[in-house]
């Protein structure tokens, strides 16, 4: 039954064949990014970041210096009706967080970065988990994740100074308008002695479900109930920060609130370098309390990625760029560390 | 396990047809997803997670159809060697089919993750556990590809070349 194909007609569909593979083959390298346009790539951001700051195996590619802390959600009930989210109605969510500085070396002295973090998870008794990472600033320079890469090129080192070039900064700031939100914030911004009274940004816009289906775009920060100190004019101890937060929580837990700024038709909920309007109304959502802080290198937020794109039910991502940027990149951070401490090489 | 018939059981047919397309669609999205920077890499990756666990199901549905109905003789006349690859390439697709869904679950599990459906988690929290398993889903993922590329080539070469009926009893009942 089988009545073989010979002489040319069999070449002719062999090569046929062949072509088919090929070209599958290439379409799927063309997909990968192995072959065709230069494209920025979360690989090429985190590559970029380590190439500045040099190569710390198994740490965080960026707020690579910070440490573990836990303590629990107090939600007001407040935000019950604006979102589903069973965060905002359970009246004690268990928290695991992380307070970090910006930047990608673990050993940079905490006094010298403006940029603070405090990233949380917190789990609710319906399993859904809700993960966010906030920083001091309340916008962005930038709108995309190009003009972020920009950015971070713009930032690196002058080998000389050990510092960015000021000429540098300078011409990006200038070929970057949108970054005028955010110069204003860096030029009044005094920071303050401790993570306790700092204050954190989602910067993001999300979106909050409520129960018949309506979506509210929101922004939200943690707001310190411990009072503004400046930091020191000097300060000789490189973990200043993390030593206070020991001392501080040997005394007794600290709070926060969770205010979440609803935004109004026609707000700019997809540019985080944007504030919204003053006077938007806000929501007073709960009491974040954290009572414990674990020794560096350790605690559960280590293993963490705390991809902001980790929501529950009844908070939905804007379609703003640069969150799903973070996304791409936190989770490429977190496979090299995870393979940097399994001592599987540091290479994707 | 009946060999008999010179065709796939028509719901086989339906299972490798339907799994074809999803595998190479998950093969195509999880290369371009993990360098995606943009929006489409939030789609993409929920995406691949729910058609993923649904590729878990089928294959275990698949795996029971194929030892209930069997699967149609190879020509007689194939040479020892081709008819070893067959049987080798066989068994390493069922193989990667089953693992690469198992891995996926196991490794959001290890990486702390939170799994699609509420799902429960398959393995520990684990790091190292997590950088194995997401070190085997992408290498994996490329030999699942060059496998599903021989197997492409080898069935139009019995289509179109040797003509002895071995791509008819996938294609059709007749
Ligand atoms: C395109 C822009 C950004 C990129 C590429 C980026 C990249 C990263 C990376 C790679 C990490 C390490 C993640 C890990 O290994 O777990 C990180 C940490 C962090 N980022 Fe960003 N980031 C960006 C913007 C932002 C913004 C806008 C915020 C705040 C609103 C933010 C807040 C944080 C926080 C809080 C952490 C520390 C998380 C922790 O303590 O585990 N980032 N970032
Ligand atoms: C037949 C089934 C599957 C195939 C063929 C497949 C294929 C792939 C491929 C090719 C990649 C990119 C790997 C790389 O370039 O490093 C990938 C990544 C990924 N896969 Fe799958 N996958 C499957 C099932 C699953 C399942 C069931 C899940 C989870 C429920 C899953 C979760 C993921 C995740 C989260 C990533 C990206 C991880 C990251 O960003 O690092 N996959 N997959």
């Amino acid at each position: 039954m089988s009545t073989p194909l010979q002489g040319s007609a069999r070449l002719a569909r062999l090569a046929a064949i062949g072509l088919l593979v090929t070209a599958v083959a290439a379409g799927f390298a063309y997909a990968a990014g192995w072959i065709g346009p230069d494209r920025l790539t979360p690989k090429r951001i985190i590559d970029t970041f380590m190439s500045q700051a040099g190569y710390y195996p198994g740490y965080r590619k960026n707020h690579a210096k910070g440490l573990c802390v836990s303590g629990y959600f107090q939600s007001s009930g407040l935000a019950a009706p604006l979102s589903r989210a069973r965060v905002f109605s359970q009246p004690t969510v268990p928290v695991i967080g992380r307070f970090a500085i910006g930047g990608a070396n673990p050993l940079a002295p905490d006094a010298n970065i403006p940029t603070r973090s405090l990233a949380v998870q917190l789990r609710s008794d319906d399993g859904e988990l809700w993960r966010t990472g906030m920083n001091t600033p309340p916008v962005l320079a930038v709108s995309t994740p190009e003009g972020f890469y920009e950015q971070v090129l713009a930032m690196t080192p002058d080998p000389a100074t050990g510092k960015p070039d000021p000429a540098k900064l300078q011409a990006f700031f200038a070929s970057h308008p949108e970054s005028a939100a955010f110069r204003q914030w860096a030029k009044d911004y005094k920071s303050s002695d401790s993570f306790a009274n700092s204050a954190f940004h989602s910067i993001n816009a999300f979106r909050l479900i409520d129960t018949a289906g309506n979506a509210r775009y929101v922004r939200w920060r943690m707001v310190p109930v411990a009072p503004f100190e400046p930091l020191p004019a000097q300060v000789n101890d490189k973990d200043y920060l993390q030593h206070d937060l020991q001392q501080r929580l040997g005394q007794g837990p600290l709070q926060w609130k969770l205010v979440l700024t609803l935004a109004e038709p026609g707000d700019p909920v997809d540019d985080p370098a944007q504030p919204w309007p003053a006077g938007r109304q806000e929501v007073d959502a709960g009491t974040l309390v954290i009572d414990q802080v674990y020794a560096k290198e350790a605690g559960a937020c280590r293993d963490l990625n705390f991809d902001p794109l980790i929501l529950p039910g009844g908070i939905e991502p804007s379609a703003d760029p640069i969150l799903a940027a973070r996304s791409s990149a936190y989770a490429e951070s977190f496979n090299r560390r995870s393979r940097e401490s399994a001592g599987l090489g540091e290479r994707s | 396990m009946s060999r008999s018939g010179e065709h796939f059981h028509p719901l086989s047919r339906l299972l490798h047809w339907l799994m074809a397309l999803l595998i190479l669609a998950m093969l195509f999205v999880g290369v371009s997803m993990v360098g995606d920077l943009s929006p489409r890499h939030t789609l993409l990756v929920g995406i691949h997670k729910l058609i993923g666990l649904a590729l878990l199901v089928l294959v275990l549905i698949r795996i029971g159809v194929r030892l209930k109905y069997g699967a149609p003789a190879l020509p007689g006349d194939l040479p020892a060697l081709q008819r070893l690859a067959a049987k080798a390439s066989h068994w390493l697709l069922y193989a990667l089919m089953l693992a690469m869904p198992l891995i996926g679950w196991g490794m959001l599990s290890a990486g702390g993750y939170p799994i699609p459906l509420h799902l429960p988690a398959l393995l520990p929290h684990d790091l190292k556990l997590y950088a194995v398993l997401r070190l085997a889903h992408g290498w994996l993922a490329y030999l699942l590809f060059a496998t599903v590329l021989v197997h492409l080539a080898a069935a139009l070469v019995h289509g179109l070349i040797r003509r002895d009926g071995v791509l008819r009893s996938m294609l059709s009942g007749r």
